[in-house]
């Protein structure tokens, strides 16, 4: 179970301090797939940040169960059980598909077999990409889809995946969302994935809308989906204008 | 007599565990310790200076020859001239390489001049290992001063890794290719240097003929305030292809200059030179953080995969 108490995060501008996230608070339970929604610049990405020790909030405790990692560092709390897979993976020189699948599962041997299941399910052929470097020569699509492999191998108690749809194609997508679907339906992991996209929020067992630092709504997808979807003029007074004519 | 911190440096320098099979000339403190011709390969020592000659024959193929050079005494100091005569139509591989193991306060120094000499539409496949430690209480220098010379024949093409990662104190490497028509060089450059280390690598590429190519591929890693300076040349006086890439990662207080410079004298060259210099990414060390790899493991992970 993962808990966030008060979780507060500021930064200081020339401007004079600027609240990120405001007093955060939430529980999720195990096995649940949660999805992390919103506007934009509304602090999901950061909240995802500090449970994974990316980002330190300036305020708050985050229980993992039931142990306070607030002050762990990154290292600690992936060796705990927590993954997170970035939005915008970074690329490294001279290390292959193979050698990422390898640290990630943690182990000195992987079998040809089992990064095959792993980039099945992001939709890359193994024996295409296993020995290539994950550097400029791969698309942003490959980048991102190898990341989400990396966070499979990872087989950890926590996955945290910041917008895994972004970049990827359609095609790719759909059998990314059965891989997550799958996950949540064996029971696996818990998931916490930010997204906009209605394939995965419909898969969600809870909706967590985070918009202006704070935790703007919460509940089941039939009662926040609507309401996300009644609220696309986002409170842009032009826009509301041009609705009312 | 080959003890075990020759039998450990020649390992490291030319993967050789136990004899080495084929031809191979083992040198040890300026002095031959093995040597064996085979019926392809022929190694003799030259007459008028320090050195061997390697001679191949005409469609020698599949074949390996090992020269490593050793040297375990303090103080040893040599220059040593190294001609390869291979002939046409071969395939082969020459593993060169020199370990110093320095067990006293003086400077132990190997200066080589590998000459290559290759027939038409042969294959070489040259790597060159360098490494240096220090014995206990020791803190006499490590230096090694390469300069390779390879005159490519039509359609000919050589293939030459170089690795020095840490241990040597101070290194200047001279390389010069001359292509004829057709052959083709691929350059691979694998360097880190560590504290007050020092090292200089200086190419030149000539493309002569039509269709040369060449390919460098530099990759170095500079830690401490250790100090690296590169100087690829690729020259095009025919229709052409050359490519220059040198990636270096800097770390602590070290210096890093980096200097392609392509030369075109004939308007079919198509000559492109890259050079970044730039320390670990940020995101690079976070992403393998949340692996599980500690700070420091993250890094060692990073600089050997841009190394491999």
């Amino acid at each position: 179970m993962l808990e966030l108490k008060h979780i507060h995060y500021s930064v200081t501008t020339p401007e004079g301090v600027l609240d990120i996230l405001k007093d955060i608070n939430l529980v999720i339970d195990d096995h649940k797939l949660i999805v992390f929604t919103g506007p934009n610049g509304g602090g999901k990405t950061t909240l995802a940040k500090i449970i994974m020790g990316l980002v330190q909030p300036t305020g708050g405790q985050i229980l993992f169960n039931g142990q306070d990692v607030t002050n762990l560092s990154i290292t600690e709390r992936a060796k705990l059980g927590i993954s997170y897979g970035f939005q915008q993976p970074p690329r490294f020189k001279g290390i292959t598909v193979h050698d990422l699948l390898l640290l990630s599962a943690g182990e000195e041997k992987l079998s040809k077999d089992r990064c095959c299941q792993y980039l099945t399910k992001v939709g890359l052929c193994a024996n295409d990409y296993l020995d290539r470097e994950v550097d400029v020569s791969l698309s942003g699509g490959e980048v991102k889809r190898i990341e989400i492999a990396t966070i499979l191998a990872r087989n950890s108690q926590l996955m945290i995946f910041d917008e895994p749809e972004a970049g990827i194609d359609l095609w790719s997508f759909a059998r990314l969302t059965e891989t997550f679907e799958q996950i949540h339906r064996q029971q696996d992991a818990t998931m916490i994935i930010i997204s906009h996209q209605e394939r995965i929020i419909q898969l969600a067992d809870e909706i967590v809308v985070v918009a202006g630092g704070q935790v703007a709504n919460r509940g089941t997808t039939e009662e926040i989906f609507p309401l996300i979807l009644a609220n696309t003029l986002g409170g842009c007074p032009v826009l509301q204008k041009e609705e009312s004519k | 007599m080959i003890n075990e911190i020759d039998a450990k440096l020649l390992e490291k320098i030319a993967d050789l565990t136990g004899k080495p099979v084929g031809a191979f000339n083992i040198r040890k403190d300026s002095g031959c310790e093995a040597r064996q011709s085979t019926e392809h390969i022929e190694i003799t020592s030259k007459t008028d200076k320090e050195g061997i000659e390697i001679r191949i024959k005409d469609g020698t193929k599949g074949e390996v020859c090992h020269i490593p050079v050793i040297i375990s005494k303090s103080g040893v100091s040599e220059m040593v001239y190294n001609d390869f005569f291979i002939g046409d139509d071969c395939d082969v591989e020459i593993v060169a390489g020199c370990g110093i193991h320095n067990t006293g306060c003086n400077e132990s120094r190997h200066d080589g001049v590998h000459t290559f000499y290759i027939g038409k539409n042969s294959r070489v496949h040259y790597a060159e290992k360098h490494y240096g430690e220090n014995g206990e209480k020791a803190d006499g220098k490590n230096v090694m001063n390469p300069q390779t010379v390879v005159y490519l024949g039509e359609n000919s093409t050589i293939q030459m890794d170089t690795v020095q990662i840490r241990g040597i104190d101070s290194t200047k490497r001279m390389t010069r290719f001359v292509c004829e028509a057709g052959s083709e060089v691929v350059v691979t450059e694998r360097l880190l240097t560590h504290g007050q280390q020092e090292a200089v690598s200086e190419m030149e590429i000539e493309l002569n003929g039509a269709d040369a190519k060449s390919r460098v591929i530099s990759r170095s890693v500079a830690q401490d305030q250790s100090q690296q300076l590169f100087y690829p040349r690729v020259v095009g006086n025919a229709a052409c292809f050359g490519h220059v890439q040198c990636d270096s990662i800097i770390m602590g207080d070290a210096r890093i200059r980096s200097i392609p410079e392509i030369a075109a004298n004939h308007p079919d060259a198509q000559l492109v030179h890259e050079a970044a210099i730039g320390k670990i990414a940020g995101d690079q060390l976070l992403k393998l953080e949340t692996l599980g790899l500690t700070a420091e493991e993250a890094e060692d992970t990073i600089l050997k995969g841009f190394l491999a």
